[in-house]
């Protein structure tokens, strides 16, 4: 027998122990449970994008096969339920509050995007409240649409909400003005670029999900939802929309497929399964088809901005200056308002030196779906803007790009390094990162394979960004003081079992990161637990105390964070237990990797010994300590994190077809401790592409009435494999200095990183184009009428 | 209603379906097995890939009754009796070619077609152009990719085993 147990602690490849499940079909996604007496919903969804509901007729689904019920907004609002919340409130210049009108779970005056709940049917079988709901009538007063940023800020344009003027939700800024324009007075150069963040549709390929059940007997209702976290959704859901108890509300996410953000926020259908199931007293499932996904889920993106940067003779920053649009949708989605500020224009300052920086936001109200955070929410908008704009800055100073960056970079000894837009970075070396990635490209040797591409016809280019991200969100007074709803801690449980084996409550819920695995590995890391031994539970209010849940990159820098706490305290009891075995001093007994040991001596337990003892207490200091060996830890970060790096894509395009290929993307990221490489890689890797597939294919669009005509996967364009090359992905540490394990988050940086670099080696590419700005999807259309001299159709 | 009886994974089932009733509809509401996923309704995303008669096939854009008399396989019905994973798998997992899980079952269900169609092997092209009617929105298929090619080698015995140590 092979005794040698391989290493499977902080930092190795870990194969993941999820897959087993997934590889074999017995994933249980929300889709996939089924309960006794079980009725199907259908959401009749508007198909316009401004109305007024003049009457809802549901006569005709009277006697319908299987058909139950059909709940509509009115029968919603005699029950007296609340509205969809928002949990960030932003504040105006003037001090004054946002605008936030009302969210109603099921629309009964107006309907204000394709795709807005009017009502619900419910029956034996899918198909048949399908039919029913196509048996509803409504009679619609239809309304002139502000179904995009543009429309919705003319003069006169519809008004999205009454009340709500100008459909400005807010306009807000950071930063001071009268520095900035001092800087701007001195400037040798002032460099603007205007630019366009496009819409994208998350996509995640697990399509939403709810079933909720009520137990009457007990008063206890039951939601699964495909959420990214359960508890926010219980409190949201439960406070302020059906007025349940937590205690009385137990919500689930289980396996989950995918959530990219758009499974963060509290959706109109969890609300309506849980309050039907009580109505009816019988579960009540819905399934999106991936239709309702398009015209449900919250969308990504959407600034419009324009962008003045100020240099000094030397190329080096005086000052940023950024007013941005940013589109907000129909309604205020969860978390939707502190995206395009306190995640974005406090990220302006990316890895440079910017002595000032005043950024102005206003938030607007169109007819479209609510948008929100996707993938690295607001720090790939202030990436795109700031890698942009270093690179038009570069061309017209004469410096070269590469230079221009490394001339501005804030410097390895500067950290902690104080932005001015409120941010203190706590370590990083964009110098390292960006020299590793060059050498990895082979940046030097570039003109020869732009020169060798050209003999064949093709116009290559490269181009880089050198990122920084704020994520592990985040410091609860913090967020609190900014408008945060909720604190922003996370909870971690280490129950070690009387036989040695241990169970992890988290609060962070896995939806394809392969927590099950990593956060294994730091217990097998720290207790010296087998990764086999080690189970970690998560997504489920009824087993895990608390948490707020995953997205912004937070799982391990926070949620691990609490489980290293909970394990610290673990150790502490384990040490007094050890003590007492072993007739010896609490501070003579050390710890390491499951063995506690008198200092200096050979006596030693192991943690079994341990919790053994600690769950059979015959030989046990009754008196002054419990039994029992579990311990559960609230993590509050003390900071943001600071991932950085640096990426480069290089890219050949086909003049005949205006076609862009990607041909290489180097990328080396500082994420701070890696705890599995082989994650990591799969994360930045799957970052990248959703990165490339933003900057190459993926675009929402909507008419000038609202229609969604990227609505299927046959309208949005998806990365598909041949669409992409292989990425080399490697990464470079610089210790996160203020959480227990030093990570500093990996979820996002790919998708951060990645379209600012992608563009700009398109640009590059065109160079002989004289192209100055390149709104993303750089489709074929757009680059065959650069080339061709079409710059009314670039320009579309 | 229509009667259909088929094999799926080797047992026989009949069932009583509505003429509208899709394949991945029995397969996941009346049979239970739940591995075989829905991620779309135009046949773009490819996480219904099933086995029919040794095929790779959509079971969101396949009627019930169409599979009436034939032989299905689904992601369930891979592994071996002991739990020994199909080398598709085992590349899966040793190459970290999935997150979430989701596209998973579809992406091994069209792979392993995809590498019994190529005798001689395939190039990585090959792979990326073979793989253009599953859709996985996490990984970016690199990883996938590099399973498929490692699979391969093994299916077709070029290769002893999964393991990355004998690349």
């Amino acid at each position: 027998m092979n005794d040698v147990v391989p290493f499977e602690g902080i930092g190795a490849s870990v194969r993941r122990k999820e897959d087993f499940r997934f590889l074999r079909g017995r994933g249980a996604y929300t889709a996939d449970f089924n309960r006794q007496g079980q009725l199907h919903a259908w959401i009749l969804r508007s198909p316009h994008a401004h109305a007024r509901i003049r009457s809802v007729d549901v006569a005709a689904t009277t006697g319908m096969p299987g058909v139950v019920t059909v709940f509509t907004g009115a029968d919603m609002a005699k029950d007296n339920l609340g509205g969809l919340p928002c949990g960030w409130q932003i504040h105006n210049k003037d001090g004054s509050p946002m605008a936030e009108p009302p969210h109603a779970v099921i629309a009964h005056d107006k309907v204000r995007h394709v795709g807005d709940p009017v009502a619900v049917a419910i029956a034996a079988t899918r198909d048949q409240a399908r039919d029913a709901a196509e048996a509803i009538v409504v009679d619609y007063d239809v309304l002139p649409a502000a179904a995009t940023l543009e429309a919705a800020l003319k003069p006169g344009a519809p008004e999205v909400h009454g009340g709500v003027a100008g459909n400005l939700c807010y306009d807000w800024h950071i930063g001071d003005k009268t520095v900035l324009d001092a800087a701007f007075a001195k400037a040798h150069k002032i460099v603007s670029l205007d630019l366009v963040n496009n819409r994208l549709i998350p996509n995640a390929m697990e399509p939403r999900a709810a079933l909720g059940e009520y137990d009457p007997t007990t008063g206890d209702y039951t939601l699964h939802t495909t959420s990214q976290n359960p508890h926010v959704i219980r409190l949201l859901m439960g406070a302020n929309v059906l007025h349940i108890p937590e205690s009385k509300l137990r919500v689930v996410a289980p396996d989950v497929g995918g959530g990219f953000g758009s499974k963060i926020y509290h959706y109109a259908e969890e609300a309506i399964v849980t309050w039907s199931a009580g109505k009816l007293g019988r579960p009540v499932k819905w399934t999106a088809d991936r239709t309702e996904s398009f015209m449900s889920d919250a969308h990504g993106r959407d600034h419009v901005s324009k962008a003045d940067l100020a240099l000094d003779a030397n190329g080096t920053i005086l000052g940023l200056k950024v007013h941005t649009y940013a589109n907000m949708g129909a309604y205020l989605s969860t978390f939707a308002p502190c995206v395009p500020t306190y995640l974005y224009a406090t990220l302006l300052a990316g890895t440079y030196i910017t002595p000032v920086i005043y950024a102005e936001v206003k938030a607007v109200f169109t007819n479209t779906v609510p948008v929100d955070a996707y993938r690295g929410a607001g720090r790939p908008e202030a990436t795109f803007l700031l890698e942009r704009l270093m690179d038009v800055a570069a061309l017209e100073s004469g410096i070269d790009r590469v230079e221009l960056r490394r001339r501005n970079f804030i410097q390895p000894d500067q950290f902690p390094y104080q932005t001015p837009v409120a941010l203190q970075y706590d370590s990083g070396n964009y110098q390292a990162t960006l020299d590793q990635a060059l050498a990895a490209a082979d940046w030097a040797g570039f003109e020869s394979r732009r020169a060798e591409a050209a003999k064949r016809g093709k116009l290559r280019g490269i181009g880089c960004s050198t990122y920084l991200e704020a994520c592990g969100i985040a410091p609860s007074a913090v967020v609190g003081s900014l408008g945060a709803r909720a604190g922003l801690y996370e909870v971690g449980t280490i129950r070690v079992h009387p036989t040695g084996s241990v169970t992890v409550l988290t609060g962070a819920h896995s939806h394809g990161q392969g927590h099950e695995t990593t956060f294994a590995q730091l217990v097998a890391d720290k207790l010296g637990v087998p990764v086999a031994q080690v189970d970690i539970v998560h997504g489920d209010t009824a087993k895990v105390p608390f948490g707020m849940g995953t997205y912004g990159s937070r799982s391990l820098a926070v949620g691990g964070s609490a489980m290293m706490k909970a394990m610290d305290k673990v150790i502490a009891k384990g040490k007094r237990i050890a003590a007492h075995l072993m007739e010896a001093s609490v501070d003579d007994i050390e710890f390491e990797r499951g063995t506690f040991r008198v200092a200096g001596t050979d006596k030693t337990k192991a943690l079994v010994d341990i919790s053994v003892a600690a769950y059979v207490p015959h030989n046990y200091p009754i008196d002054e300590i419990e039994p029992g060996l579990e311990e559960t830890a609230f993590y509050d970060p003390k900071n943001f994190t600071y991932p950085g790096g640096c990426h480069i894509a290089e890219v050949e395009i086909d003049p005949e077809t205006g076609k862009v290929s990607m041909v290489n993307f180097t990328a080396v990221d500082d994420v701070g401790r890696v705890i599995n490489p082989m994650i990591v890689e799969g994360q930045v890797q799957g970052g990248i592409a959703q990165g490339i597939g933003q900057a190459l294919l993926e675009t929402c669009v909507y008419d000038a009435d609202g229609q969604l005509l990227s609505g299927s996967m046959m309208d949005y364009t998806m990365p598909r494999a041949d669409d992409l090359a292989p990425v080399s992905v490697a990464t470079h540490t610089t210790l996160c200095t203020h959480n227990p394990l030093g990570v500093k988050g990996c979820g996002e940086v790919g998708a951060i990183g990645s379209p600012p670099a992608v563009i700009n080696a398109v640009v590059d590419a065109l160079r002989d184009f004289k192209v100055r700005t390149l709104d993303m999807p750089a489709t074929p259309a757009k680059i065959w009428g650069i080339i061709n001299g079409g710059r009314a159709m670039a320009a579309e | 209603m229509p009667q259909v009886t088929l094999t799926v994974n080797g047992q026989t089932h009949t069932a009583e379906v509505e003429g509208r009733t899709l394949l991945v509809e029995l397969l996941r509401e009346t049979l239970r097995l739940t591995g075989t996923h829905v991620g779309c309704d135009t046949s773009q995303c490819g996480a219904c890939v099933v086995h029919i008669d040794g095929e790779s096939v959509k079971a969101c854009t396949t009627l019930a009754v169409m599979a009436n008399g034939s032989n299905v396989t689904t992601i369930e019905g891979l592994a071996a009796a002991d739990g020994t994973l199909h080398p598709m798998q085992e590349a899966f997992r040793e190459y970290h070619a999935l997150q979430c899980g989701f596209c998973t079952p579809g992406m091994v269900m069209s792979a392993i077609d995809l590498v019994k169609k190529h005798p001689d092997g395939l190039t990585e092209q090959q792979i990326r152009e073979g793989l253009e009617g599953n859709l996985c929105r996490c990984t970016g298929y690199h990883n996938i990719v590099k399973a498929i090619a490692a699979a391969a080698e093994v299916m077709h015995g070029k290769r002893a085993e999964i393991a990355r140590a004998a690349e």
